[in-house]
């Protein structure tokens, strides 16, 4: 199968092309000489199936950055049979230059002159003509985001394919002239085929960033926007996420479960409490994640969060972090596993490692729900919303911690030189796209690993099959009695021990499982709680269930996400110690003082 | 002093990271190396190009610089190494 590779700059709208292309048929794969993944897809093209793959985005073909060395190994191991480089009509007097340097590795390509529309609105015209002439190569204005130019360009695609790559991409880098002789090239073809107006029209851009970039309106707009999306994602998402966990509940008793009456009830507990949990468990997040996705696309494809990096740079740059990863953050605050798959965006893996390591920390909605249940138990409603924001001070406590902790072992290689984008608008054709990329990627990636967990826990708890489902005499009552010297200094009795160890599937099912080990529910499970705890031990729980692992499918996703066993393990453990330390503090220190 | 073409050319370069929001300069001189230097060349950044500043972040965040068309953000001790004159 032939293979086109698409290259460019990043913000040239190559992904667009790339989704415009392939459509829903994309899927992530490996390659040779190359550890990350790229977006491939399969399209009919002139009779013949031919493979498009997706590219990193590069400034410069011999730059340091870890996609343009990923461009450079998979350009040197897999030789594409057509290179389509994808350049941004409104800056091709910069982007020419990446556009030689790929033409002296002797690359069979088409050059696609990408935003034709914007250029047009800048006043920037271009003859192709002259420029394919000038270069001897073909060159094509379209849009990917609107389609005007496809047909004809792909037109192309399909007859350049017949004359594949000449050379091989060997001593890519020796071949690579100096800069001043890219440069002289650029100004011949410059010259006389491209002008641009000595000043840019003051656009709607320009307007805008007045307004969301000024010096004092801009950082609370910027908390505004985020408080907006928060709301929406989470808001709308969390009756979904019910709606979906129904769903699945009702499918359990009206269909699964008669049909399984016939199996042996161990068996059947495994199938439906352990198996069918896990598959729901996973299905559950996916209105979350579609919803996550559509509104980030929103806040990308726009150009915004180019801006919240411009904003939150000078506080976020003293923890390692930038800008974006403060989005991400906030994000968590929801649900950890989309923002986990949020950082996608940033380029850097240090960078993306330090914010996926600090994530976790987040008060997602979930432990929201095992806080605002205990605080109600054990604290007077005076004290309880004290309680919940001390805890969300924990939240970001911890985070800040962690990041300055680790920022020197995973430190930033790329530098802060951005584009800041025009505002744009994003199509729906995209920002559906995407929400289906994501999904796919989460179930693809997840499902097993959470569904796994799930079953590893239904065991924990219910084995051997005599004892009383989450009692002491199960395997989880024997790890809680093991770890209980582990947990006394902080105030953690063994029954509370074994709902950490269901909190470690997901922080929902904490009350529901405390119901089970108790056997008590709601009013009565509170009263119980309340006369076996004082506050202390109370508030330790709490910090301990905030700060120690969020969930399965966080890990699930961490372990997807950053493809590195050693990395997650880490972030488990980390998380371990650091909940066990603050809650030891916390506890013996409020001992100490006599409470 | 802008004004008169021989003030021009003794003026000296100063750093990018010192021009006010609404300043345009002339590129001087990059005194960067490595990833960064790449990244400059890649963005437009070339001696002799117009360059403008547009706005600060606050607390000494980033600048927001125009070469051509493009809009750039970087830092101030990235700045720092960009010289240029005033024009």
């Amino acid at each position: 199968m032939k293979r086109i590779a698409l290259l460019g700059m990043p913000n040239t709208g190559k992904s667009t092309l790339f989704n415009r292309m392939t459509g829903a048929s994309a899927r992530v794969g490996n390659w040779p000489g190359i550890t990350v993944e790229l977006l491939t897809g399969r399209i009919l093209l002139g009779g013949d199936m031919v493979e498009i793959i997706d590219l990193p985005g590069m400034y410069d073909l011999h730059g340091f950055s870890e996609d343009e060395q990923v461009v450079r190994h998979f350009l040197h191991d897999n030789v594409p049979d057509l290179a389509l480089i994808v350049l941004n009509a409104t800056q091709i007097e910069r982007q020419l230059s990446l556009l030689l340097q790929l033409k002296q590795i002797n690359l069979n390509m088409v050059v696609l002159l990408n935003m034709a529309d914007e250029a047009k609105k800048f006043g920037i015209t271009i003859d192709t003509a002259k420029m394919t002439e000038a270069l001897g190569i073909p060159i094509f204005l379209l849009s990917a985001k609107y389609g005007a130019g496809y047909g004809e360009a792909l037109q192309a695609i399909t007859k350049a394919l017949r004359y594949t790559t000449p050379g091989m991409a060997e001593h890519l880098r020796d071949q690579l002239k100096s800069d001043n002789q890219i440069e002289a090239e650029m100004a011949r073809v410059l010259r006389h085929s491209v002008q641009v107006p000595a000043r840019l029209p003051d656009n709607l851009t320009d307007q805008l960033d007045r307004l969301m970039l000024h010096p004092w309106l801009g950082l609370p707009i910027f908390f505004g926007v985020m408080y907006f999306l928060f709301q929406a994602i989470f808001f709308l998402g969390q009756p979904l996420q019910t709606g979906v966990n129904d769903l699945f509940t009702w499918l359990r008793d009206a269909a699964i479960a008669p049909l399984l009456a016939i199996l042996p009830a161990a068996l059947q507990g495994l199938l439906l409490d352990g198996i069918y949990n896990g598959v729901a468990t996973v299905a559950a997040f996916v209105p979350l994640i579609v919803l996550f996705f559509l509104f980030m696309a929103i806040v990308e494809d726009t150009g915004y969060l180019s801006r919240a990096a411009f904003l939150m740079d000078a506080l976020m740059a003293k923890m390692g972090l930038d800008g974006r990863s403060f989005v991400m953050l906030l994000m968590g605050f929801g649900c950890n596993v989309p923002a986990l798959m949020g950082t996608r965006v940033m380029r850097s893996r240090s960078l993306r490692l330090l914010t996926m390591l600090v994530i976790p920390f987040s008060l997602c909605s979930a432990r929201l729900q095992v806080f605002v249940f205990i605080t109600a138990a054990l604290f007077s409603p005076k004290a309880a919303p004290l309680v919940l924001f001390s805890l969300y001070l924990f939240s970001f406590g911890t985070a800040i911690l962690t990041a300055l902790l680790f920022k020197g072992y995973l430190p930033n290689s790329e530098p802060f030189v951005l584009e800041l984008p025009p505002y744009r608008f994003p199509t729906p054709r995209q920002l559906v796209l995407r929400g289906w990329h994501e999904v796919y990627h989460f179930i693809h990636r997840a499902s097993k690993f959470i569904v796994a967990g799930v079953v590893m826990v239904w065991l924990l708890t219910h084995l051997p099959p005599s004892a009383a489902p989450a009692s002491a005499d199960t395997l989880a009552g024997m790890v809680g009695a093991w770890l209980h010297p582990l947990f006394k200094p902080i105030g953690i009795t063994s029954e509370l021990t074994i709902a950490l160890i269901f909190g470690f599937v997901a922080k929902e099912i904490v009350i529901g499982s405390l119901a089970v080990i108790y056997g008590l529910g709601g009013e009565a499970l509170s009263h119980s709680l309340a006369l076996q705890l004082d506050w202390v031990q109370a508030y330790s729980f709490m910090l301990f269930t905030l700060i120690y692992t969020p969930c399965l499918s966080a890990i699930a996703t961490l372990r997807s996400e950053s493809k590195d066993n050693g990395f997650t393990l880490f972030s488990v453990a980390w998380s371990l110690v650091l909940a066990w330390l603050v809650s030891f503090i916390f506890y013996q220190g409020a001992r100490w003082l006599g409470y | 002093m802008g004004e008169s073409p021989f003030l021009y050319r003794i003026m000296p370069a100063v750093a990018l990271s010192t021009l006010v929001p609404g300043e345009s300069a002339t590129i001087v001189a990059i005194h960067t190396e490595g990833p960064l230097h790449q990244r400059l060349l890649a963005m437009g950044f070339r001696t002799g190009k117009p360059i403008e500043l547009i706005r600060r972040a606050r607390f000494s965040g980033p600048l927001q610089v125009r070469i051509g068309t493009t809009d750039i953000l970087l830092r101030g001790n990235e700045a720092e190494k960009i010289m240029v004159k005033k024009t």
